[in-house]
């Protein structure tokens, strides 16, 4: 099953389960710009995979409204950086919505922002945003690296009873793997993909399979690096990282996003702070994503830019 | 019409002064909130050129007040149901008042005490009582219309039997989602009804000047809804067209529109002493207090000045009441600064 599939199977269980659960947004009729919604409207109806005029702001408020009102609502923002359109409704209506008023009221939402370079859709097109968000108290920010994860991460997002801000990446739709639609998992919970001895090596998204491709290439040269998919960026698994990076000794964090004030330096200061290692970062340069190949490969994090940083780590 | 038989209705004096006096009161109880919050934030803010005073403020940060606006609160909400729905804007007591709020934990509200309405945390900008339908005030200009309308979608998709009232003010009509929420709301055949409280300030500029062509009623036309301008200062025609839009809108005929002209009286906030308007501005428009013409109104119906100061002197009572309980109450925990925030990744964790 495809990531984008495995979406769309989950949050179909999820809809024929609890007729709470609706979706709305921009040309989810149709299945989703990336097929992620495929088949939906055709089982549920137009009232509960709602096609939205292209109003973010609304689209986002509205959900907040639905889901003060009794409902649980799976929104659509297209790319993360139309979500940008929707920050007060997020920021500050979502996810204050109830500290402020005392916890009169909860926002089971779930904000789906498709994240990362897509290839040759340039500076608005391609962000990755996570970190802005991971910094947003009463939000959970989630980030699934595999189908797998995809079908059972969407699902306990809709079953959160707090906003879920949920980064698909783009250029893991069409990625295929063995899915089980049973398998169960919390959210905050990393997951170890490579178990290793010398270094840890904490990534997200579709950074987890440049950085297993890395780990294998260290291997090559004799270096054992653990590779953990954090998953969810907020709360991040603090247990699972401080296990591996205290027996290990070294942390290197990677990520598709710009380096600068990135969700790797929360970690990366956090495991220093705690356990005195030895940590470093990986994530873009501070530039917005060029369209020609040449300059968006400058904002890709290759496997060899993250085995430079393992040697420099280890050296 | 109006005879004294056993058969006979009441006449339409008297159904009119009984409405009105019912309008009359929630309106004083406004007034009277609105009166005691703005002499508990004295030196509350030392903004706008004024000093901080002496003695600390008990209602402290911004206070935006509703005086002289009772009117639109009072009529619309009379129209509302308990299981109705609201949305309220950073000037939101008297909205919330009207809906049936319990002014006791409201006033503990605005002083940070325990047992506010959200315990503390949120204060007279995020005032709010679900118990009511009352869905929150908010900081945010024009954010509670996204809000409302998917209040409304919600309503519609559970087939319930609410509607939605969303109040807001005249500057919200220059904010994106205001055409976005009009927009969406006749598309879907939303049952809502918008609320322009338009008191003719944004902030501490006038709006007019800011504001292409013909206003609020104009614009909800555009987006084929039907809409009324009515005297927001006259509490019985904001009652009158309230209740008509609210039966259309109760009737799944979709989304109407009320452009209630009223005026803000005090400054932007309780410590705003307006010096940028113009005093004539101000005199005229407090000839025309809703609650003056309201009594005026009473009085030439027949209630005699006992009963009218009785009201009043209620109104006020309660409120004092209200502000006693405040002061006497303790300050909201410092533990709840790290709760109801949210199940997973919360609390005292700092990482």
């Amino acid at each position: 099953m495809t990531y984008a599939a495995s979406a769309a199977d989950s949050l179909a269980r999820a809809m024929r389960a609890d007729s709470r659960v609706i979706a709305l947004g921009e040309d989810v009729g149709r299945g989703g710009i990336f097929g992620q919604y495929r088949g939906l409207q055709a089982e549920f109806g137009i009232e509960r995979v709602i096609d939205t005029p292209i109003s973010e702001a609304t689209i986002m408020g509205a959900a907040v409204g639905m889901a003060l009102t009794g409902l649980r609502p799976v929104v659509e923002m297209r790319v993360v950086d139309f979500a940008l359109c929707a920050i007060d409704e997020i920021v500050n209506q979502a996810a204050k919505n109830r500290y402020m008023f005392g916890g009169q009221g909860r926002v089971p939402v779930v904000i789906r922002m498709p994240s990362g370079i897509w290839s040759a859709s340039a500076a608005q097109h391609s962000q990755s945003l996570e970190a802005w968000f991971a910094h947003i108290p009463g939000l959970v920010v989630v980030a699934p690296a595999t189908p797998q994860d995809n079908h059972a991460l969407l699902a306990a997002a809709i079953a959160c009873d707090d906003p879920v801000v949920y980064l698909e990446h783009k250029e893991l739709w069409g990625e295929s793997a063995d899915v089980d639609p049973a398998t169960r998992m919390e959210l905050g919970s990393a997951r170890v993909c490579r178990p290793g001895r010398d270094l840890t090596l904490v990534s997200w998204s579709k950074a987890v399979h440049a950085a297993l491709a890395a780990a294998e290439g260290a291997a090559a040269q004799g270096r054992d690096v653990e590779v953990i998919d954090l998953r969810t960026l907020w709360p991040w698994d603090r247990e699972t990282v401080f296990a591996s990076a205290a027996r290990t000794g070294r942390l290197l964090v990677v990520h598709e996003a710009i380096e600068v004030a990135g969700f790797g330096a929360e970690i990366a200061a956090t495991a220093a702070e705690a356990l005195g290692i030895r940590v470093a970062r990986l994530g873009a340069p501070r530039i917005p994503v060029g369209y020609a190949s040449t300059l968006e490969a400058q904002a890709r994090i290759s496997s060899a830019a993250i085995l430079d940083k393992i040697e420099s780590l280890l050296s | 019409m109006g005879g004294a038989g056993p058969d006979a209705r009441p006449s339409p004096d008297a159904a009119r002064r009984t409405r009105l006096t019912a309008l009359y009161a929630t309106m004083l109880r406004i007034r009277a909130f609105e009166d005691a919050a703005e002499e508990a934030s004295r030196g509350g803010v030392a903004v706008f050129g004024q000093q901080a005073a002496a003695k600390p403020a008990s209602v402290r940060g911004p206070l935006h007040l509703s005086t002289g606006q009772e009117a639109v609160a009072a009529g619309v909400c009379a129209n509302l149901r308990r299981a109705d729905y609201l949305t309220s804007t950073h000037r939101g007591h008297g909205h919330t008042i009207a809906k049936g709020a319990d002014v006791g934990r409201m006033m503990l509200e605005l002083h940070g005490r325990e047992g506010g309405s959200c315990g503390g945390r949120g204060g007279s900008m995020h005032i709010a009582d679900f118990g009511v339908g009352m869905l929150g005030a908010n900081g945010v200009v024009a954010a509670g219309l996204p809000i409302a309308v998917g209040a409304a979608h919600s309503v519609q998709i559970r087939g319930a039997a609410e509607i939605v009232a969303c109040f807001f003010g005249d500057g919200a009509i220059n904010r994106g989602p205001f055409a976005e929420s009009l927009n969406w709301a006749q598309v879907f055949r939303l049952p809502v009804l918008f609320i322009c409280e338009d008191n003719r300030w944004s902030a501490t500029t006038p709006t007019g000047p800011l504001t292409a062509g013909e206003g609020a009623a104009a614009r909800a036309r555009a987006h084929g809804i039907e809409a009324r301008t009515v005297d927001g200062n006259d509490v019985e025609a904001v009652d009158a067209a309230a209740a008509a839009l609210v039966d259309a809108v109760r009737a799944g005929r979709g989304p109407r529109f009320l452009h209630a002209i009223t005026y803000r009286v005090k400054g932007h906030v309780s410590v705003d002493p307006a010096a940028y308007r113009d005093p004539a501005e101000l005199e005229a428009a407090r000839a025309t207090d809703p609650l003056l013409r309201a009594h005026a109104a009473l009085a030439s119906l027949g209630t005699g000045d006992t009963e009218l100061q009785g009201l009043e002197a209620a109104a006020r009572t309660e409120i004092a009441a209200a502000v006693a309980l405040a002061e006497a109450a303790a300050s909201a925990p410092a533990t709840s600064a790290y709760t109801e925030i949210q199940d997973c990744g919360a609390g005292r964790w700092r990482s």
